[in-house]
């Protein structure tokens, strides 16, 4: 089980992103570099939303 | 002429290669003979799928519509294929909800079968000849 919420974003980033790449994009080249775009979108957003959201009570 | 003529035999199997994409992820790639795109859906799809369960996702089969949001949930779930009536046959459909990983896991779970369903779009286009 994974309990780390990092690993648990960057799993899925990971392949979310693999899949996206793969169907949106023909050549290996250009696959490589929107996963990899893709995958750092969603950390850094992911990043980003949790510390604008760090002040909010829980 | 050409491009029609190459189109014309992949055509036929449409109905196969989305049925087959919906079965398993990457099936359907496999039957029009892109194996490596079928290899890496598997792979990745699976591997969502597999990980949401591990993760206690709870695999919800609810038809009703009194609940459209469970409905959808459900509809999401299924779209994964076999390894949702497997993992659903092999007794881990009712997850654990006061698991730390519950949500991950539904996540995870619902993401696979979504994804699946570009698939399973991705699939037909290949077959009717919009996609190389």
């Amino acid at each position: 089980m994974i309990a780390s919420h990092l690993l648990n974003l960057l799993a899925f980033s990971a392949l979310v992103s693999a899949v996206f790449a793969t169907l949106l994009r023909d050549d290996l080249k250009s696959r490589l570099r929107f996963g990899a775009l893709n995958f750092a979108a969603f950390v850094l957003s992911a990043i980003v939303l949790g510390w604008i959201m760090g002040p909010f009570p829980s | 002429m050409a491009a029609q003529t190459a189109a014309a035999p992949a055509r036929s199997g449409v109905l196969p290669a989305c049925l087959l994409a919906w079965v398993l992820p990457g099936a359907g790639h496999f039957y029009l003979g892109r194996r490596g795109k079928g290899l890496l859906f598997l792979g990745t799809i699976g591997a969502l799928f597999l990980l949401g369960v591990v993760m206690k996702s709870r695999l919800q089969l609810y038809l009703g519509l009194e609940d459209p949001l469970a409905l959808l949930f459900s509809i999401a779930q299924m779209a994964a294929g076999v390894p949702y009536f497997l993992a659903r046959a092999l007794g881990y459909e009712a997850g654990l909800v006061t698991a730390v990983t519950y949500e991950y896991g539904n996540t995870f779970t619902a993401v696979a079968g979504l994804l699946n369903i570009l698939v399973i779009l991705d699939a037909h286009d290949t077959a009717v000849g919009r996609k190389s």
